[in-house]
């Protein structure tokens, strides 16, 4: 069944969208990531327009991380006081990524600046990922079960001022990491049109030493109102939020989580770390490709910059 | 002498007129497209007559053309070329204005139908209906074909040769599949009768693009109260998601 999306102007299968929207779902509800980073080169693919691919996948990730963020609420696994911190830098961080964003769009080189992300996050995450899932493997199996010893992070983190209490984390630290990482992935969050929770995630458990049971209801807390902001922008600067193609995706998006989760349950947390790693470096190596091969049109059209 | 010729002359001159008279009558198979939520694309119908007071003019065979055209809006036409080891958009062209939608039909092959001359004073071809300053350099022309190119992969622009069905040099029929990802707007049909390559008579009518329903509610919400229309989409983000948790936590409990 074909579909006109009103702001895309584009005719799209709507059970395409759907599909793509569970499919992205079931490995989000899987690995515990948005999917963001999947959907959005997806929607590339398929002849959305970039800003439009965006700014819709920001209002799509509102819904899937108000979804998620319920069932850690329920479980207490919210540390909200690192959440607020995170937040402040992240709003600021996506008000300074949608400007470079349009900034980049008048000069015709948003396209680079996306693909560029996303090849040398996608790279740099699923590489350290699935070295680190082998080791695990490795581990499990010559000492059969024995818990990972844990990291202690001393040194530069801990000497700065400004230290806040977090309690739920259990953590005495300065405001200032925690400020800069929300920046950092705020500002991504609007140019990628992701939640950044691939890279928010890591960045909580190695930079801030958070426990992981925390990590991933307080990023998935902080991506609402951060993507909510972008969504926000895009859809009063640039009027690239797509009403419908949003709701589309989310239907097949929090029903796929859902049957995600269970099938996630059901495997090894190294097995799917492995996978979700080669997931993203086939990612990260596709769009590497696109860039260094030559394309076979060399021309692009684009609407008029209007100065 | 002199009289008798004036007389002549006055007594052939509507004759002669007359004898140029071949007039279109044409009439659309919809003047309305209306882009809703399932638009897959449309089917234009364009039939018509050729009005004439004199028998068949002797010589060059009559020719129709019949163009439909959208919205001319300005586009920025950008090359990639291998910087630093990667493909990226180097260089920018503005073209003025080109129709996001044109599809020429004719009864012959083009270079038949009409001259160049003629083509420019009307529009006709695609190229002469895409306007840009300073397309006369090589290398401008190549941004300009790119246009022509890429639209045309799109179905957005569309050659016809020989579509277009004349019977007795009298009645003409043509149609035109307009592709889904149309922009909404004032289209034109023109038709065009020529002889020897030279336009004798044309004729011009609107084909109104709408998007209706939800899709014009959408559209107009988002350009016209963005705000409103950004906090809705919220809104219906944090519902849908919160719906899933509450439906799928039902489940579980119950299952």
């Amino acid at each position: 069944m074909q579909i006109y999306l009103p702001i895309a102007e584009v005719s799209v299968n709507a059970f395409l969208l759907l599909g793509l929207g569970g499919l992205v779902g079931i490995l989000s509800g899987m690995f515990g990531v948005g999917g963001g980073f999947l959907l959005t080169p997806l929607l590339f693919f398929i002849g959305i327009p970039p800003a439009v691919a965006v700014a819709t996948e920001a209002n799509q990730i509102v819904a899937s991380s108000f979804s998620g963020v319920l069932a850690h609420f329920k479980r207490k696994t919210v540390d909200l006081r690192m959440g607020v911190v995170l937040l402040i830098g992240g709003l600021a961080g996506a008000a300074l990524g949608v400007q470079v964003f349009n900034a980049l769009r008048a000069i015709g080189q948003v396209d680079l600046l996306v693909r560029l992300c996303y090849v040398v996050f996608l790279g740099i995450i699923g590489a350290l990922m699935f070295v680190e899932s082998l080791r695990a493997i490795r581990r499990s199996k010559a000492t059969a079960g024995a818990p990972p010893p844990r990291r202690h992070h001393r040194g530069w983190i801990h000497a700065l001022p400004f230290k806040m209490r977090f309690r739920t984390s259990g953590l005495y630290l300065s405001v200032i990491p925690p400020l800069l990482v929300g920046l950092f992935v705020g500002i991504l969050a609007a140019i990628m049109g992701v939640g950044g929770g691939f890279i928010m995630v890591p960045a909580m458990i190695y930079i801030l030493g958070m426990p992981t049971k925390v990590v991933v209801g307080t990023s998935l807390f902080q991506i609402i109102f951060v993507t909510a902001f972008s969504t926000l922008l895009h859809a009063t600067t640039n009027y690239t939020v797509d009403m419908i193609l949003a709701v589309l995706l989310l239907i097949g998006g929090v029903v796929g989580a859902q049957v995600g989760a269970r099938i996630g349950v059901k495997l090894k947390a190294e097995q799917l770390r492995i996978l979700l790693a080669i997931m993203v470096l086939g990612v990260c190596g596709k769009l590497a490709l696109d860039l260094l091969l030559q394309p076979s049109e060399l021309f692009t059209l684009g609407a008029a910059s209007g100065h | 002498m002199k009289q008798i010729l004036l007389i002549l002359a006055l007594l052939l001159a509507p004759l002669t007129a007359l004898a140029q008279e071949e007039t279109v009558v044409a009439g659309l198979s919809q003047n309305e497209v209306s882009i809703t939520a399932n638009f897959n694309g449309s089917e234009i119908l364009i039939f018509g007559a050729v009005e004439r007071y004199t028998p068949v003019p002797e010589g060059n065979p009559l020719e129709v053309i019949i163009t439909i055209e959208g919205p001319d809006r300005p586009v920025t036409v950008r090359r990639m070329d291998r910087r630093y080891g990667i493909w990226m958009n180097t260089e920018a062209v503005e073209v003025d204005a080109a129709p996001t939608f044109y599809a020429v039909a004719t009864t012959n092959p083009f270079r038949e139908v009409i001259s160049d001359t003629e083509d420019l004073r009307h529009r006709i071809s695609i190229p002469r209906a895409i306007r840009a300053v300073g397309t006369e350099t090589e290398h401008q022309r190549d941004f300009t074909d790119a246009v022509i190119r890429i639209r045309t992969n799109e179905d957005l622009y569309q050659v016809l040769e020989g579509a277009v069905t004349l019977r007795n040099e009298t009645l003409f029929n043509t149609s035109f599949r307009m592709p889904a990802n149309l922009v909404e707007g004032d289209y034109t049909a023109r038709i065009f009768l020529t002889r020897g390559r030279e336009v004798v008579s044309s004729y011009e009518t609107a084909i109104t693009v709408r998007k209706v329903g939800l899709e014009r509610m959408i559209y107009t919400l988002a350009h016209e109260r963005p705000l409103v229309y950004g906090l809705l989409s919220l809104a219906i983000a944090i519902a849908a998601g919160w719906l899933a948790s509450a439906v799928f936590r039902y489940i579980r409990m119950g299952g």
